[in-house]
């Protein structure tokens, strides 16, 4: 498992340098991947001896990522996915922000679920925040962002 | 003394605000552990679009000398670096802190950082212009390989190991180059639509530098904060000034390793309190107190820290190397604002540069005022838990990205680019040289693609850009930088075992 830690990334990188380097020097004008074609040449070159380190087991150990981070983490990422590439948009940037904020601090917040203390905060501290966003961006700075439901 | 013309800019009304408000707001980000000074600058950039190029950077400048001061209060009263560079603070900050005397620990890392701070953005006055008229002579072989030479020398000197350095270094300088090529008019690399103009540098940075610690935070899963945080007793200002004025040596050496630390390029101010801390125990005539809660130990590792920030923006403004990852991001922001940094920059752009530096000046005193300030309660500043930090920075990131051309395809850039350095830092890559190929990439492209014009109507590429003394230099730091890091990682190894 350690193992595989090491060489899948490095993998992952030398697959990466090795189609840089086929499309700088396949595509047309020519003119134009002059320099795509120099750094990619030097990038598979160290994806190869990053490949060879990890195969030979000489990599440095680094921290990876455990089945424990994966479990830790992944909530928190779908949620910020689902916000980003969905709800963002179909909500509103501030009601879909609102709905995300509150979301993740339910989730990694450690108070008990079940204080109703607990709930109180979190909508509080949701609701100032994105009070301070809505002040900032909407009416300071002027960005218009979509509404969409709202619109 | 050409500065001294522009310093009523930087107080009119608006920037002196701006000023006051960005050395404020990043006293309250570098007390906050998680929130690095590199990161507060990616953040604060979209800010700046609202902003003329002059208060722009008035921001980001106050941003990055407050959060790098500010990282001490987290340092000192819990013992968590508010930023790498504050890691030595911890040392005999929070050991005095936990004798009691977690107020005077304040008073006095604000006061080293005031004197380091102000020292180190003199020599940035008074040595950039020098530096500059110098570099005026460049050709393009030697920008080319100026270029270069800051994406290898933070590749190497700024990473764990050369070798994820330099790829970090070639996939920024890959990213750089997707979109239209400037010269040919080609796409280049767009393997989808949101990718036709490009991957702007902001999204980039906030995704880079920002997503990374929120997958961090999340990481910890629904585990409590057990931070001790110790209170704060009243102790006069005036004793803070007396024991400062006393410790002339921790300062002198903090401010003189901070300063040139700073100035070499890619180097940066992780460990420039470290070897000031190390220098100042050694030289100490009181060496066994050093760890303890010692003055001398908080004095010059602040002095050092604050001393590398004016410096580290020397390499920046005349040759556009930075000289630390926060320095990378400013580049950005000058780039962004239409400053492009380079040995012409006080003659094209004095009127921005000069304000800017000037601000900086005027920041560390304003840093040291409401450092000063906020030292009573500062413990509560720096007890934002992670679960509430988390979500609020990346609301912030979505908001900011968005904002650069209000396009949701900066937004999913910048989410994807952010996914795809938490998985590299979890395998020893790092940011900063991939920032540096993202933004120097296209640098070194345009000058490599004149020079290579020029040399074909001469005697061709090998001689252009392999002759000449200076080019020559610049060839021999680069295999230097390299050689020098691989020997280092053998070492290291060795060591290890």
């Amino acid at each position: 498992m350690q193992r595989l830690q090491t060489i899948l990334p490095a993998a992952i990188i030398l697959v990466l340098g090795i189609w840089v380097a086929f499309i700088s020097f396949t595509q047309e004008p020519a003119a134009a991947y002059i320099f795509p074609r120099l750094f990619s040449a030097a990038f598979v070159g160290l994806a190869c001896i990053g490949a060879i380190t990890a195969l030979l087991g000489k990599s440095s150990s680094e921290q990876g990522i455990s089945l424990i981070d994966l479990r830790n983490m992944l909530p928190g990422v779908i949620v910020a996915c689902i916000y980003v590439f969905w709800g963002a948009k179909f909500f509103g940037f501030y009601t879909g922000t609102t709905l995300a904020v509150f979301a993740m601090l339910t989730l990694y917040d450690p108070a008990p679920h079940t204080s109703a203390m607990t709930w109180i905060k979190r909508i509080v501290i949701t609701a100032c925040f994105m009070a301070v966003m809505y002040g900032l961006f909407a009416l300071i700075l002027n960005v218009y962002t979509p509404r969409e439901i709202f619109a | 003394m050409d500065f001294l013309n522009y310093f009523g800019e930087v107080f009119s009304l608006w920037s002196f605000l701006i000023l006051l408000g960005g050395t404020i707001i990043g006293l309250i980000l570098g007390a906050t552990p998680g929130l690095s000074p590199t990161m507060a600058v990616a953040l604060a950039i979209p800010f700046t679009f609202q902003m003329d190029a002059v208060n722009g950077l008035i921001l980001l400048g106050a941003l990055y000398t407050s959060t790098v001061a500010g990282g001490a209060v987290s340092a000192i009263l819990l013992k968590i670096p508010g930023a790498p560079a504050n890691i030595a603070t911890t040392l005999d900050g929070n050991a005095m802190a936990k004798k009691g005397e977690g107020k005077k620990a304040l008073q006095l890392s604000f006061l080293a950082s005031l004197v380091g701070g102000v020292l180190g953005v003199l020599l940035l006055i008074f040595a950039t212009p020098v530096l500059a008229k110098w570099t005026l002579a460049f050709k393009s072989s030697e920008s080319f390989w100026i270029a270069i030479v800051g994406i290898t020398i933070i590749g190497t000197l700024g990473s764990k190991s050369v070798v994820k350095g330099l790829l970090a270094g070639c996939i920024g300088m890959w990213i750089g180059t997707i979109g239209f090529d400037d010269i040919q008019g080609a796409q280049r690399f767009i393997f989808h639509p949101s990718l036709s103009g490009g991957v702007h540098i902001i999204p980039a940075l906030i995704g880079l530098f920002a997503i990374p610690q929120i997958i961090d935070m999340f990481l910890k899963g629904r585990s409590r904060d057990d931070m001790e945080v110790i209170k704060v007793a009243p102790h006069p200002i005036t004793k803070a000034v007396k024991e400062v004025a006393r410790r002339t040596r921790a300062l002198g050496i903090g401010t003189a390793v901070g300063s040139i630390i700073g100035i070499i390029p890619g180097v940066g101010g992780q460990i420039a309190g470290l070897v000031a801390y190390d220098q100042s125990r050694n030289f100490s005539a009181e060496r066994e107190k050093f760890g303890t809660g010692h003055s001398e130990g908080i004095i010059a590792a602040e002095s050092a820290n604050n001393a590398m920030v004016g410096p580290s923006l020397v390499p920046l403004l005349t040759l556009s190397i930075p000289g630390s990852p926060t320095a990378a991001v400013l580049l950005g922001g000058l780039i962004i604002n239409g400053i492009f940094p380079g040995p012409g920059i006080f003659k094209t752009d004095p009127h921005v540069v000069w304000p800017f530096i000037n601000s900086m000046l005027i920041g560390q005193i304003l840093m040291c005022i409401f450092g000063l300030l906020i030292a009573g309660w500062a413990a509560q500043i720096a007890r934002v838990p992670r679960h509430v930090m988390a979500p609020m920075v990346l609301a912030l990131a979505v908001f900011g990205s968005y904002s650069v051309q209000l396009s949701m395809d900066h937004v999913y850039i910048m989410l994807i680019i952010g996914a795809g350095m938490f998985v590299l830092e979890r395998y020893g890559f790092s940011a900063a040289p991939l920032v540096l190929g993202l933004i120097l990439g296209p640098i070194a492209e345009e000058h490599f693609v004149t020079g290579a014009a020029i040399a074909q109507a001469q005697d061709g590429i090998i001689p252009f850009f392999f002759t000449g003394t200076l080019n020559l230099c610049l060839i021999a730091i680069v295999v230097a930088s390299i050689t020098y890091s691989v020997w280092m990682e053998i070492r290291n190894r060795k060591v290890r075992g």
